[in-house]
């Protein structure tokens, strides 16, 4: 009897430190460190074009010239505009020629942002919202449903280069949760778009892959027809009325 | 019942997090020794009380794994216990700051009082909490603060309850105000360590059995001190890939706690941007993004820094315990600064080098050099007193038989053809034997190499750093002639970096291209630019003139030129135009490149006539490995005594093995006069012998007996000669020199300056024979 027990003891702590896959600890961001490949190595000359020169000038002129680091956020996001959505090294170690740091201090700030992609991504990038509200409200299913439907991995391209999925933490838009956003980097950086999908379902996602396949660009915002932007679904339910003045403070009471 | 005890086993052996390794770290600096006593009770506590939490009745456990953290009962509860009133406490016993540190107020009007643990402490304005309460003798534990590095604030080890405070505060990066109340061993602040701890060890191996930190690490001692007994993290641990720094520094990332010292020091202190804190979160890594290896002359000094074993040294990995390494302290001879080292060693064999805190000189940084030279200590040593055989061959012979051949040889030869030349890595004691013994044979013929031929010993003056290593932080513009610090003197580098860094001063450098790693102008490559600044027509006499404390720096290797008396005077010339020579600051100093030179010109070891190599025909090196020999006549008789087989030893006839530096007890002056000794840490190896005993032995057999048998006598002896040499680890200033000669004759040449050193790394026998450093001059070669 007590040795039963002490064998179901045993199974009960094993199971605890036993790792099932889902324990494994999940990384937004990718790798930390570069890898030369024929398309990323430091080899590869790499240049802002002639209009986003002129850009990068217009962000300069925003900060002090002994604060030119300070730039370094917008001129990263002005390159991987530029480069197709992502950042190879050669971008990196121009935005640290340009702002006179080391390039060690730009590759820090861009793997600290999940935003700045280091690999590849698809003309356009899906990212699924995979924080905690969204997270409860399906995110799981519905980054499920596109990488089923576009069969590929998570940070995958797919073979046409049309589309990648890749996770990002909250956006604020938790109210309208789940919510995907859609980088569309498939006309440069004049015509960048960065759009937030809400109130998605795995179905919508599908579609709104499709149309964006076909050219379309979905409208963006919350995706329940129920719903006015942030409104609550089928109209407003309370504050029907006028809301009453505030009231004057009794000044005798403090 | 079996099976039961199994199952405790298992959970102690994971509860306890850090194996307690040896009891020997109880010497370490901090007070370990309570640390130690309460996790015994606390483990045999764990022991029994894991029993009962076993039971499978129990029912903390079928609530799977939910504990109790805190390991005292007051913590359990810290308002409550704050509530009890505290009887009157005796009053208190008076404290020293730690480690004896003295307070330096730069401004008395500006102190402030605050109180750590009720006890009342003055302080400096701007002083940080933790710095208060170091000055009340409290040791606060942390992990990224370091004294010489920014504060970066990250680890919340330092955690302390100041009162009025709603939150323990970090107190590292907290400015001291005037009448806080602070309070260190509160069970809040004890509470806020051990959570902060827990959250530490979450993500840390358990490797420390294997670990080479292992014994010095301080998330070991700390979590021994302060942490808990137990941690509730059962996920797994992250894992991250090790970085290739090169051959100096290992790296096992996956230990890393992110106290990002490593990265402010390589940035700051180092001046190489490589290193870089990765990612977020718990994706957080240290690392330098594109493969490159760490390529700085203090690389090495981020393994000491480094608070737990991702950073160790790769020659020193595996190879030994740090509680069973003897520790010497010592000299380094490696270059003219005289580092403050601690030699390790065990048995025979020194094991590391490790840098000792001097506030003059070193700071608590050593170069690389420094610290990897030893494993040439144990290659290529000449073991036996050797012959030259008629077949060119050398044959091993008796210490009588080697020293009867050359009493012999050199009393057959006319004095005047007699000539001694000292290594770069003598000590003033043999030294002072060499210079004796050649007078007491008739010869004035003695000199150190790297000296010149042509050298002016008459004021020192003119051959010391008169602004000191640690004044050159004050200066804000300084010229380098010919003088590249980098490679020449790391750690004078690191101050110039410190003055370029904090003072804004501006460098003008004159030499060849060479790699700096601050700002710098390149003025020029040959005197011609010195003379320009001389005479006033480059635009950098300006800055000289306008500079409130400027210093100029000449190299050393321009000793050895031709011209070099033409070009101190130019530089003198400059000195006096530019005002650097002043009643409270001497800015005019010679960098010299090598660990005797400063000893051997106060000895007065200077050659009697420049063509001493040519006309020789009995030559005696005492470890003199980088004269140039190619004049030397074909039938010369050479005396090689030294300890390495090393380029003098193809031209020698004869071989007198002698002890290195880390085996002798010698006197060395490094480049500002500062006088320090080494001391034996390791035997002699074969049938070595010290160097000034061996010169005492021969010129008995010689017949010119020197009057002293042991090293006091030889320094009584050093007291007539160069009494400053005696006064250990004080630096002897030079007198003030007034001598400035007003004109300066045209005649340098107008051949650029050299670089005094090619190779950083392989400078003199002991580097040459050291694999640690041809590694780094092969990774140096192809950078
Ligand atoms: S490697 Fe060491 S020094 Fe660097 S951040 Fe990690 S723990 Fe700190
Ligand atoms: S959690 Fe998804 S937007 Fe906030
Ligand atoms: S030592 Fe204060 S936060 Fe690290």
């Amino acid at each position: 009897m007590f040795a039963r027990q002490a064998a179901q003891r045993l199974l009960e702590i094993r199971q605890i430190f036993r790792q099932s896959p889902q324990a494994s600890r999940s990384f937004s961001t990718a790798l930390n460190y570069h890898i030369d490949t024929p398309d990323n190595n430091p080899n590869i000359r790499w240049e802002f074009n002639e209009a986003n020169k002129e850009k990068a000038k217009e962000i300069l002129s925003h900060y002090p010239s002994n604060y030119k680091q300070s730039a370094v956020i917008p001129l990263l996001d002005l390159a991987q505009q530029q480069h197709g959505g992502w950042l190879t090294v050669s971008a990196m170690n121009e935005v640290a020629r340009i702002i006179e740091v080391a390039p060690i201090r730009v590759y820090e700030v861009a793997t600290f942002y999940s935003m700045f992609n280091r690999s590849k991504v698809g003309k356009y990038h899906l990212l699924v919202c995979g924080t905690t509200p969204c997270m409860i409200r399906g995110s799981r299913e519905i980054e499920e449903a596109l990488l089923k439907h576009l069969g590929v991995k998570r940070n995958e391209v797919t073979k046409d280069g049309l589309f990648s999925v890749g996770e990002m933490e909250c956006m604020g838009c938790c109210v309208n949760a789940p919510m995907i956003t859609v980088a569309d980097y498939s006309n440069g950086s004049e015509g960048y778009t960065y759009n937030y999908y809400e109130d998605v379902t795995p179905k919508r996602v599908v579609e709104i892959v499709e149309m964006l396949r076909k050219g379309e660009k979905p409208t963006p915002g919350t995706q329940n027809p129920n719903r006015i932007k942030a409104g609550p679904e089928g109209g407003n339910k309370t504050l029907l009325s006028e809301p009453p003045a505030p009231r004057c403070r009794d000044l005798e009471a403090c | 019942m079996n099976k039961v005890f199994n199952r405790r086993t298992l959970v102690v052996a994971i509860e306890v997090p850090i194996l307690l390794l040896n009891s020997d770290r109880r010497d370490r600096k901090r007070e370990m020794g309570l640390g130690i006593f309460t996790s015994m009770l606390l483990r045999r506590t764990i022991i029994q009380r894991s029993t009962k939490l076993l039971s499978p009745q129990s029912p903390i456990f079928n609530n799977s794994f939910v504990r109790p953290i805190v390991s005292t009962p007051e913590l359990k509860n810290p308002e409550a216990a704050q509530a009890d009133p505290v009887p009157d406490s005796p009053p208190l016993p008076p404290r020293s700051p730690v480690g004896g540190a003295r307070v330096h107020f730069p401004n008395p009007e500006d102190a402030i009082e605050v109180f750590v643990d009720g006890y009342p402490v003055k302080i400096p304005k701007g002083f940080t909490v933790l710095q208060a309460c170091e000055v009340a003798g409290v040791d606060i534990p942390r992990f990224c603060y370091h004294s010489r590095l920014s504060i970066a604030g990250n680890c919340r080890m330092c955690l302390v309850e100041v009162e009025k405070s709603p939150k323990p505060v970090a107190s590292c990066a907290m400015p001291a105000l005037p009448g806080m109340k602070i309070k260190t061993d509160t069970p809040m602040a004890k509470k806020a360590r051990e959570g902060v701890m827990e959250f530490l060890l979450m993500n840390h191996p358990l490797d420390c059995p294997i670990c080479d930190q292992g014994g010095e690490c301080d998330l070991q001692d700390q979590s021994m001190a302060f942490g808990s007994d137990r941690g509730r993290f059962t996920e797994m641990k992250r894992s991250v890939v090790d970085k290739n720094l090169g051959p100096l520094v290992k790296t096992v990332m996956t230990r890393c706690i992110q106290c990002t010292r490593c990265v402010r020091f390589a940035t700051e202190v180092a001046g190489v941007q490589d290193l870089g804190m990765l990612g977020r979160g718990s994706g957080e890594e240290i690392g330098t993004y594109v493969e490159k290896l760490m390529t700085s002359e203090l690389s090495g000094n981020v393994i000491d820094i480094c608070p737990v074993g991702a950073l160790t040294s790769k020659p020193f990995a595996f190879k030994a315990r740090n509680w069973e390494l003897k520790g010497t302290e010592s000299i380094d001879v490696m270059d003219a600064v005289g580092s403050n080292i601690r030699i390790d060693s065990r048995g025979p064999e020194v094991m590391r080098i490790l840098p000792r805190l001097n506030e003059d000189i070193n700071e608590e940084w050593i170069s690389d050099k420094t610290r990897f030279c030893y494993d040439g200590l144990k290659r290529q040593r000449l073991n036996d007193p050797m012959i030259r055989g008629n077949d060119g061959r050398f044959k091993a012979v008796s210490w009588r038989d080697a020293l009867a051949v050359v009493a012999e040889v050199m009393n057959q030869i006319n004095p005047e053809e007699i000539v001694g030349i000292a290594g770069q890595l003598s000590d003033a004691e043999s030294m002072m034997a060499l210079k004796d013994l050649l007078n007491r044979m008739g010869s004035n013929n003695v000199w150190c190499e790297g000296n010149g031929m042509q050298t002016q010993a008459d004021l020192r003056s003119g051959y010391l750093m008169n602004s000191s290593i640690s004044g050159l932080e004050k200066a804000d513009v300084f010229l380098l002639v010919g003088c590249q610090p980098r490679v020449e003197a790391a750690m004078v580098n690191a101050r110039i970096r410190k003055a370029v860094r904090s003072n804004l001063a501006k460098v003008g450098y004159i030499g060849p291209p060479t790699d700096f790693n601050y700002e710098h102008q390149h003025l020029g490559t040959g005197p011609q630019t010195l003379l320009q600044i001389a005479e006033g027509r480059h635009p950098f006499c300006s800055a000289i003139t306008n500079a409130k404390k400027p210093a100029i720096i000449v190299s050393a290797g321009l000793f050895e030129r031709e011209d070099k008396d033409a070009i101190f005077s130019t530089v003198e010339a400059i000195a006096k135009n530019g005002n650097v020579i002043r009643p409270d600051w001497n800015g005019l100093n010679v960098l010299l490149l090598n660990a005797a030179q400063a000893a051997a010109l106060d000895l007065g070891l200077i050659p009697e006539s420049n063509k001493a190599i040519e006309s020789a025909k009995f030559l005696y090196l005492m470890g003199a490995d980088d004269v140039n020999l190619d004049k030397l006549q074909g039938d010369a008789f050479v005396v090689y005594q030294g300890h390495h087989g090393d380029n003098s030893v193809y031209r020698a006839n004869v071989i007198l093995p002698a002890a290195a530096f880390s085996e002798k007890e010698g006197t060395y002056e490094n480049t500002e006069g500062f006088t320090q000794q080494t001391l034996p840490a390791v035997p002699t190896v074969g049938d070595a012998r010290d160097d000034w005993k061996i010169l005492r032995a021969l010129s008995e057999v010689a017949g010119v007996k020197l009057p002293y048998d042991s090293l006091m006598d030889i320094r009584s002896r050093i007291r007539i000669v160069a009494p400053n040499l005696l006064s250990i680890d004080e630096r002897e200033p030079a007198t003030f020199s007034a001598l400035i000669k007003p004109e300066f004759p045209h005649s340098m040449s107008s051949t650029p300056f050299k670089a005094a050193i090619e190779n950083f790394y392989m400078t003199n026998s002991i580097t040459r024979a050291s694999k640690i450093m041809a590694q780094c001059s092969a990774q140096l070669a192809k950078k």
